[in-house]
């Protein structure tokens, strides 16, 4: 299979993804989805290789059954000629012309197999990417042993095991507690979950979070599972440092004051530690909707997300969005702008009003959704102080080796501000990530102490020529 | 997992090795002991699995001689052989 044109094109098969593709067949319409996965279930439904078990049981899952139906539905819609579903693929490169619409290019996920990779035209597209876990530096963070709170679960669930017996899990935001539950109940000790906030700044946003009661009955079960299993759990602090020969041994800690600035003489250490798991929260995948020129916001967490109206479409008529890149927001959310997203996708005459995409309940549900987000980022920021936990030699950029004293004598000497100079400078985010681990990290620096990232600075770190590393036999095909 | 003969055999850097079907190439070195396999090209400092979901490119490995491959998406398969460049093998970084 070389090209394939549908009606509506979906990257992604996580929770919007999914949705998106189920609706836009529903109503009518013949879609692909593009998908880097082997399976459906993006990053929060990720399971075990259905090779081996075709019915997992959602065990450590949540909403497992809106998962079940959903692929269902798309199973149904694959039988019925409908659903093309194209896993194991990244899209490097997407583009948009007058005359055919959509064009995707794909490359393998993982070298192997035989045969072209499948160009994909599309009238519409729905970009569902998701998103990754969001870091910080801290001395120490580039020893093997430190991974994303996110890398962790995605560990656990894919693989049925854990990366190791002792854990600790650290950064900010509800998502940590998820983290360390499904630690314990695979077995793994919780040393603590170090949470940098204080649970007060909650309170002036009671509203937003009562309007959900779901996310209360999730919190009740951390917390007993939390009791069960004698994990503490210690706001207002900070991990200062992580050591170790070649790999983490010891993570010293300290509380934290209002701005989390480490208080000298608090904490303490935890000693052989074999995980340590950071989440500040999570980077919408940017650069495929930033290859189309999208409209763009600083959301309250501070991350660049996308613009859509009512009916998930963004500043460029024909591409709709859904998921972590309209903001960051959790799965139930982000099936919710899915299905909006695929059902306005699959009207060609682009006159379905917002009313017919998302039924009234359910559009409220996705207005309550988007508030509790506001609240949960506004009560889990990335602490104002974060840049006076680093040492000259923390690395700023782990793959191409800058440390934190190149970066600021940039910005002090050289006056590079943004991650663009940054980079040029410095080589900060030159490396194979692409800036994707450092690309926030950096542009609060270009910022200065206490400063937030720059929008545009944020941009210039998404912005990617190559959504993903390609082999050169795929760069060459473009001239065909 | 008890029973043996369910497990996949493969080699890093020429080592035997066995671990659960279904797992990532990455997952499988990790639950046997190797956290780092990778060696950074400036410092020749250990890496292994971060990110694990392909996103920062941390744990290349080197599998059936296709170099640059990220071990946490990578499908272990019977009789894998599996090469980080710690050891010194220098078959990273040409992209
Ligand atoms: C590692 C990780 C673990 C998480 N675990 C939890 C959890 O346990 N509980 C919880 O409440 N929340 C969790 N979250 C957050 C949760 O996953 C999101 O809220 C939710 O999945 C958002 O859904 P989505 O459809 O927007 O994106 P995702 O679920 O991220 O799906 C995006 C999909 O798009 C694919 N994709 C991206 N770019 C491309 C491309 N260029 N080409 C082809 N395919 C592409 C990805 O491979 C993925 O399958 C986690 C997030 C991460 C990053
Ligand atoms: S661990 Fe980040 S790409 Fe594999």
């Amino acid at each position: 299979m070389s090209d394939l044109t549908v009606d509506v094109a979906v990257v992604g098969a996580g929770p919007a993804g999914l949705a998106a593709a189920v609706a836009a067949a529903e109503a009518g319409a013949v879609v692909a989805v593009v998908d880097a996965g082997t399976q459906t279930g993006g990053q929060f439904w990720r399971h075990r290789p259905e090779t081996g078990d075709a019915d997992p049981d959602g065990h450590g899952h949540h909403d497992w059954n809106t998962f079940l139906d959903l692929r269902r539905r798309f199973r149904a819609g694959i039988a019925a000629g409908r659903v093309h579903h194209l896993p194991g693929l990244q899209v490097w490169m997407a583009s948009k012309n007058d005359v055919d619409g959509f064009t995707l290019r794909t490359t393998r996920t993982v070298v192997g197999g035989e045969g072209v990779t499948p160009t994909v035209h599309a009238a519409r597209l729905v970009l569902c990417p998701g998103g990754y876990d969001r870091q910080l530096p801290v001395p120490g963070w580039d020893l093997p042993g430190v991974m994303a709170a996110g890398g962790i679960q995605a560990f656990i669930k894919a693989n049925g095991a854990l990366p190791g017996k002792r854990f600790v899990v650290a950064g900010t935001g509800p998502f940590l507690l998820p983290v360390a539950a499904n630690i314990a109940e695979a077995g793994g000790e919780v040393l603590a979950v170090l949470e940098s906030s204080s649970l007060s700044k909650w309170f002036p946003h009671w509203k937003a979070a009562a309007s959900v009661p779901g996310k209360a009955l999730e919190g009740a079960e951390y917390a007993g599972i939390f009791a069960r299993h004698r994990i503490p759990y210690k706001t207002r602090s900070i991990v200062t440092a992580v050591s170790g020969t070649d790999r983490v041994q010891t993570v010293s800690w300290a509380k934290a004051d209002a701005d989390g600035r480490a208080i000298p003489g608090t904490g303490g250490r935890y000693e052989d530690v074999d995980v340590i798991g950071f989440g500040w929260g999570f980077t919408p995948q940017m650069e495929l909707p930033l290859s189309f020129g999208v409209q763009t916001r600083l959301d309250a967490d501070g991350s660049l997300v996308a613009v859509v109206d009512e009916r998930q479409e963004s500043s460029v008529p024909g591409l709709f969005l859904a998921g972590e890149v309209t903001g960051v927001g959790g799965a139930v959310l982000a099936v919710l702008e899915g299905k909006a997203a695929g059902t306005a996708a699959a009207d060609a005459s682009a006159v379905v009003l917002p009313a017919d995409v998302l039924p009234a309940k359910e559009a409220a549900r996705r207005d309550r959704h988007r508030r509790f987000a506001q609240a949960m980022h506004q009560a889990h920021p990335v602490p104002h102080a974060w840049q006076e936990w680093l040492t000259p030699e923390t690395l700023v950029c782990r793959c191409e080796e800058v440390p934190v004293s190149e970066v600021t004598q940039a910005r002090s000497t050289l006056g590079a501000e943004d991650s663009r100079s940054l980079k040029s400078f410095t080589r900060v985010g030159m490396g194979w990530c692409q800036g994707r681990v450092c690309g926030f990290a950096g542009s609060c620096l270009g910022a200065g102490p206490g400063e937030p990232a720059a929008a545009a600075s944020l941009a210039s770190a998404a912005k990617r020529p190559l959504a993903v590393p390609v082999p050169i036999s795929e760069l060459a095909s473009l001239n065909d | 997992m008890s029973s043996v003969d369910r497990d996949v055999r493969f080699t890093f850097d020429g080592r035997e090795l066995a671990a659960e079907p279904g797992q990532t190439v990455g997952a499988a070195l990790v639950t046997n002991g190797v956290t780092a396999w990778r060696g950074t090209r400036k410092e020749g400092r250990p890496r292994g699995l971060f990110c694990g979901i392909g996103v920062c490119f941390d744990c290349l490995v080197t599998v059936d001689g296709v170099a640059n491959q990220r071990a946490c998406l990578v499908e272990l398969c019977e009789g894998m052989d599996v090469r980080g460049t710690l050891a010194g093998d220098e078959t990273e970084e040409t992209r």
